[in-house]
């Protein structure tokens, strides 16, 4: 069995890590960190585990060395640490934002300040399989990606591996996204009575995520806005762009058909009967699918590509589980084949 | 193994053995119906489905 540590285990993405762990058929979770939970059970953080697991929260200093460490810590942390962390473990996962950028300056200008470890960056495989799967196989050090960053970069995909889109043209993505994204520490706008039934655009230009879509897609002229709905889980991004001349519905269909089926999990949703006929978060609740969908106006030559998914699955711990798969020579679907729920 | 090629997505469409012409099957992959028009050569046209507007 692989022993696996988890380093800051009590938030949303650390709970999803540990029930995608728990019942991984390779890996044992051997350690689980939490300053704030020190000496409970997981279970008493992540109620859906209890019975699963007898493990308790440890301190940080107490992890001993693993065959694949993932850290869970806030935004920031991890780049302080990171010759420790690599000193316990030959693989890491990163689920932070601290290593997903390539550059140090484009690190300062996201994120406004100076990276703590900016020789390590380079040293990181951006995790997200569909784009890296060649770099996985042999990477000793992955980065997280960001939820919004996900869904927007595989609703692109198709596009831009064809070669279909006009470049010069502007690309505006529109994402909605559920609670969970902004974490389990609560802020004023997260309180119950602000955030039940909102439609709230919280940032109409320069979202972090905006970086990691520049860097991996290769686009410059690209806009996300982002927009919280009443979801608790669940992403959607809304892709409006231009191809190129003479690009037909039918080419469009090869491109989405080719990134399915090079891409475990990845699917086509463009159905002509039924509720379903766009791709939707609701039923992808807890699965490490991304449903792709699009639509071409092609006297304009305007096109939209639609991607949906679990925020905590395919847009952080999914991808992260699917990461060390590929790292340790496994399957890249094992324990990731929950198909999701119907009705939910 | 009898193919025809769906006009909407130029997906493949297996046509089963006993398969007649006039037959309406469904494409795999857009999910659009195809009425069967030839068997030989493997033939298969749009057929009409019924619209609805989720916005109204």
């Amino acid at each position: 069995m692989i022993r696996a540590g988890i380093i800051g285990g009590s938030g949303y993405t650390g709970g999803e890590l540990l029930r995608l762990l728990l019942a991984h058929p390779q890996v044992e979770v051997a350690q689980v960190t939490s300053r704030s939970h020190l000496g409970e059970y997981v279970y008493q953080v992540h109620p859906n585990l209890r019975k699963q697991t007898q493990l308790k929260f440890i301190d940080p200093e107490q992890v001993t060395p693993v065959d694949v460490l993932f850290l869970a810590l806030p935004h920031g942390q991890a780049q302080h640490k990171i010759d420790h962390y690599a000193s316990l473990a030959e693989r890491i996962v990163d689920l932070s934002a601290d290593f997903r950028l390539r550059s140090p300056e484009a690190y300062r200008r996201w994120y406004g300040s100076e990276h703590a470890a900016p020789a390590w960056l380079g040293r990181f495989v951006y995790g997200l399989p569909e784009l890296h799967r060649v770099e996985l196989r042999s990477a000793r050090y992955v980065s997280g990606v960001g939820c919004n960053a996900t869904a927007s970069n595989l609703a692109l995909l198709p596009l831009v591996q064809a070669g279909l889109l006009d470049e010069s043209a502007q690309v505006v993505i529109e994402i909605k996204v559920g609670s969970s994204e902004s974490g389990a520490e609560g802020n004023p706008g997260s309180h119950h009575p602000e955030r039940s039934g909102v439609i709230r655009t919280f940032s109409a230009f320069g979202h972090r995520h905006t970086a990691e879509v520049i860097q991996e897609m290769g686009l410059h002229n690209v806009l996300l806005t982002m927009t919280s709905v009443d979801l608790v889980r669940g992403a959607l991004a809304t892709v409006h762009a231009t191809l190129k001349p003479g690009v037909a519905l039918k080419d469009l269909w090869k491109a989405y058909r080719a990134a399915a089926s090079e891409n475990p999990f990845l699917r086509v949703v463009r159905e002509q009967r039924g509720i379903y006929r766009v791709p939707e978060p609701k039923i992808l609740a807890g699965s490490n699918y991304a449903d792709l969908g699009f639509d071409l106006d092609e006297a304009s030559r305007h096109v939209v590509s639609i991607c949906a998914i679990d925020n905590l699955m395919k847009g952080a711990s999914g991808s992260a589980v699917q990461c060390m798969n590929l790292m340790l020579g496994l399957d890249e679907t094992l324990g990731l084949e929950f198909p999701g729920l119907h009705p939910i | 193994m009898n193919t025809a090629v769906c006009p909407e997505c130029e997906a493949e469409v297996v046509l089963e053995a006993g398969t007649e012409v006039g037959e309406i099957i469904v494409c795999g992959d857009c999910g659009v119906d195809l009425e069967v028009i030839s068997l030989d050569p493997p033939e298969v046209a749009l057929a009409p489905m019924e619209e609805e507007d989720w916005g109204e």
